[in-house]
């Protein structure tokens, strides 16, 4: 029997920022909408038009429309009512809300990993303002953080996040199913401009193959000229056991994660604070991911009120090699970036690189040297690299080398 | 027939005259100086007072009997038992079953638990409130039912309007955790143990008549005697005036909202960077998730640092405690307590101080100890483009919230409004505010999640943070912001009928509430 009433999104006393829309198609009558709203004085009338943008969009003329929303934002309410239509008609079209002109950046292979914000796709209000916490990247999560009943209204909400939401500069991940829903959901991240996709549970290089493969085909479909990056999952004894092909699995593969949750349910053992159990698979990883010249990124920390113990969490996980840690409460991403950044005597080194070589650049000379120790230009890429982190962590000023006594500027040359 | 009204010198039309009683429109800050004398109660003498002290009466009932409660009188509670207050809603109940009719209610706060007086205003027991009005009361009073026009005041401005005589307090029915048979009464000891009772000063050194109210009869002296019982008329002993875990909260706690928690951390960081907050400077904040943040962060800076605050002004809470006990603190001044952490700290620390806002706050005093703090950190429901605030109506023009102390606040050195920059798609930074409450002149800084702006009157301000990495934008670039994610929001309708006056410290009327239009 074909569905008449659909519903989709969410309400209740705790949700804010959704909403929730019943609609009915009826064959006559025209459109009907009954809409409660905290924000119905401010927005009611521009709610409205948006709905029946839409409904016009998909071709619906008639239909009974119940709208419970919590100050949602206009790309929410396109989204809601884009599943709830889907839900009752076959159609292939999508109603896309624009694209903000500061969503079109690129990110690079070697930039900075240390926090990941998780973010649960069909919770828009936790979308808003996450770019506002300085995490290098956002993950729009479609896989665990999302009810299995509603998959396909979170596929819909990403989409419209990607577009409208600006996360100032994070990088722009997307995090998919495992397996063959995975494959599909990447036909509506893709074509948004995202960054970088995480592939969860990944076994075999086997399946990063079959990724690129409908990314590619996509991309030539669109003629998208952007670069998707890769971020593999190891959750299994048996993704760590193939971790080195996975990490070589494509070019685009840059970073590759380990999910301890899975892992450990795996060996059937339980996941302790200090990580015995999971020493093995963490160094393997790491390993595995710097033969393969690419980030290895550890497990996220699930207490998000113990920042002391995060804290803690952190400095192991440096000292194992890795690069970064995903984060589950934008707390953790201030945390979790001073644990991986670079420490005092780091900076300490990095400007002293740095110096010699502008130093040199001035004297027009080819060669740099610290003291009798010749510096390859990698190592001084490295020391600015350093230098911008240190700047961009607040831990020096950007004017760092104005305030540089001159006397040890002279012991420099 | 419509009020004559006027265009105040902040630009608002306001009507000149209120409840039947002529009032003055806002002249600007500072310009309104009453003459003459302060207003005083009628005298009373000792003799007709029992000699042995004794002024418990039988009942409530008895003593409102006796104080003569007749129609149109006005009544006057006090708000230090916050949502667990039993009295207050007790007094309206038995006015309702005498058939009195047209009271004045004059509380100094209106909290959830006050609702129920809303049948006593369908009834007509009550004519109107000169008071704060939130939740279903400013929704209420917002849809026009209330039979006279709410006034409402800033905790300063009630004292002026007692002082100035615009308001005389015919009862004053005044909760007491602890009180002694003369009517010597203190906020500490008890069941209902609410700290102070600062509040309460102006209503009983003024009132014609003074009932206090408690559930902890003790021997004669009741000390430290907060409430002096040779002001006092009668005695009433109850078997409860509160419910405790609603007088404080068990623990305050501070914000979880990550959003609010950068606005808190911004707002640390721009008092650090500007150098307001250094050694030896005062500080308020309130008792808020946000401000509670911000108390945590700026006890972190100060410990970092060595620098110590010469006192802060409660609302104390445990956070302000914590400050005081670890030493970032020398004294806390203390108008009302939010926390079991603050009711043991008021009662044993003898650097942790009650300090009514009657002598903090009050218009009509030979000066105020609001405008010798440092670091002032407030909130507000809308903000416009020349920094004007609101803290009584949300955007969609209901009466939401009371002014509290925050008029009074504006007078600091520094005044920082810490606002998320929209709440669930309702904006804050508008064009122009719904209810003018503060004029710009006195907001200096409005701190958000997605940037700070500070006021152009403030050019010191703007120069020493200039290179400091905080993002600084104008508020029209705020409000542009907020606008491009939320949408521009439609105005909302109101129709003639002025339903709430809006209160400056000085006792003239800043602006107007009008009747909502509903569909």
């Amino acid at each position: 029997m074909k569905k008449s009433i659909a519903i989709a999104g969410n309400s209740g006393p705790k949700v804010r920022s959704d909403c929730e829309i019943v609609l009915e198609l009826k064959t006559e009558g025209g459109i009907n909408i009954d809409l409660t709203s905290k924000v119905k004085v401010l927005y009611g009338e521009s709610i409205k038009d948006l709905v029946v943008e839409v409904l016009d969009f998909f071709g619906v003329k008639h239909a009974d429309i119940k709208i419970n929303d919590s100050g949602a934002l206009p790309f929410v309410i396109a989204a809601r009512m884009e599943s709830a239509v889907k839900q009752l008609i076959s159609t292939n079209l999508e109603y896309l809300p624009g694209f903000l002109k500061e969503n079109s950046y690129t990110t690079t292979r070697d930039r900075f990993r240390f926090s990941r914000l998780y973010l649960p796709g069909n919770t828009p209000g936790l979308m808003i303002n996450a770019g506002l916490h300085s995490a290098d990247g956002i993950i729009l999560d479609l896989e665990d953080s999302v009810a299995p009943e509603k998959k396909d209204e979170a596929r819909i909400l990403v989409r419209n996040a990607l577009r409208q939401i600006n996360f100032c500069g994070a990088e722009r991940m997307v995090r998919i199913n495992q397996g063959e829903r995975g494959l599909e959901d990447l036909h509506f991240v893709i074509p948004h401009n995202v960054n970088l996709v995480l592939l969860p549970k990944c076994e075999s290089a086997d399946y990063i193959k079959q990724v690129e493969e409908v990314i590619a085909a996509i991309k030539m479909k669109l003629n998208l000229k952007n670069k998707v990056f890769l971020m593999p999952i190891i959750e299994s004894a048996l993704g760590i056991e193939n971790s080195f092909e996975i990490a070589r699995g494509s070019e685009n593969v840059v970073a590759i994660a380990i999910g301890l949750e899975d892992y450990t349910a795996d060996l059937g053992v339980p996941r302790t604070m200090d990580g015995k159990e999971s020493f093995y698979a963490r160094t393997r990883l790491v390993v595995a991911a710097k033969a393969a010249c690419i980030q290895p990124i550890d497990s996220v920390f699930s207490d998000v009120a113990d920042m002391e113990a995060l804290k803690q969490n952190v400095l192991v996980s440096k000292s194992l090699g890795f690069e970064g840690m995903g984060c589950i409460h934008p707390r953790q991403v201030s945390v979790i970036k001073l644990g991986f950044a670079p420490d005092k005597t780091d900076i300490e080194k990095a400007k002293k690189i740095v110096l010699a070589f502008e130093t040199a650049k001035l004297k027009g000379l080819g060669v740099v040297a610290l003291g009798s120790k010749m510096i390859d230009p990698p190592v001084v890429a490295r020391a600015q690299k350093i230098i911008d982190l240190a700047i961009r962590l607040n831990l020096i000023s950007s004017g760092w080398m104005n305030e540089i006594p001159p006397i040890e500027l002279k012991t420099l040359k | 027939m419509a009020m004559k009204t006027v265009i105040n010198a902040a630009g608002r039309s306001v009507p000149l005259e209120i409840n039947g009683k002529p009032v003055v429109p806002f002249k600007g800050v500072g310009k309104h100086k009453p003459e003459g004398s302060k207003y005083s109660p009628p005298i009373p003498t000792c003799s007709d007072y029992p000699d042995d002290g004794n002024k418990v009466v039988s009942s409530l009932e008895e003593a409102l009997h006796k104080c003569g409660l007749r129609n149109g009188m006005t009544i006057s509670t006090h708000h230090h038992l916050r949502d667990g207050d039993l009295v207050s809603n007790k007094v309206f109940e038995l006015a309702s079953s005498l058939g009195v009719k047209d009271l004045v209610w004059f509380p100094s706060a209106s909290f959830p638990c006050n609702d129920s007086v809303i049948q006593y205003l369908e009834d007509g027991t009550i004519n109107r409130i000169e008071g704060s009005m939130n939740g279903p009361l400013g929704r209420y009073v917002s849809e026009g039912k209330m039979k006279g026009t709410a006034v409402l005041r800033s905790h300063g401005g009630r004292v002026q309007s007692i002082q100035d005589g615009e308001v005389r307090i015919d009862i004053a029915v005044l909760a007491a955790p602890t009180a002694d048979s003369f009517g010597n009464a203190k906020g500490t000891g008890g069941a209902s143990a609410c700290g102070v009772l600062g509040y309460a000063k102006a209503d009983y050194l003024y009132a014609t008549k003074v009932i206090v109210v408690t559930d902890n009869l003790v021997d004669l002296p009741c000390f430290p005697m907060e409430i002096e019982g040779n002001y006092v008329d009668y005695v009433v002993v109850v078997d409860k005036i509160g419910i405790p875990e609603k007088i404080v909260s068990g623990t305050t706690q501070i914000t979880k909202s990550p959003d609010r928690l950068l606005i808190a951390e911004l707002t640390a960081s721009f008092l650090e960077k500007s150098g307001i907050l250094k050694d030896r400077v005062t500080m308020q904040a309130g008792a808020g998730g946000t401000s509670l943040a911000i108390a945590v962060f700026v006890h972190e800076i100060l410990k970092n640092k060595g620098w110590k605050l010469k006192f802060g002004f409660g609302g104390s809470t445990k956070y302000m405690v914590k400050m005081l006990e670890e030493g970032q603190m020398d004294f806390i001044l203390d108008a009302q307590v939010f926390d079991l952490d603050s009711v043991k700290s008021i009662e044993n620390n003898p650097n942790h101080v009650p300090y009514s806002v009657f002598n903090a706050y009050n218009y009509h005093s030979k000066g105020n100890l609001t405008s010798m703090m440092d670091i002032m950190i407030l909130g507000a429901t809308e903000v416009d483009l020349n920094f004007n605030g609101n803290v009584v109506t949300h955007s969609d023009g209901y009466l939401l919230h009371g002014i509290g102390g925050w008029q009074n606040c504006l007078h600091a050195r520094n005044v920082i409004l810490s606002i998320p920059l929209f709440r669930d798609r309702i904006p804050v930074i508008v064009n122009e505010v719904t209810t003018l409450c503060g004029p710009g002149e006195l907001i200096d800084v409005i701190i958000t999640e997605r940037g700070i702006a500070i006021n152009p009157l403030r050019q010191d301000l703007i120069e020493s943070v200039k290179g400091s990495g905080l993002p600084l934008k104008t508020i029209r670039e705020l409000k542009d912001e907020a606008e491009k994610i939320c949408g521009i929001p439609q105005k909302p309708q109101f129709e003639e009928k002025i339903v709430a006056a809006i209160k400056w410290v000085d006792g003239t009327v800043i602006d107007v509430v009008r009747k909502i239009k509903t569909r």
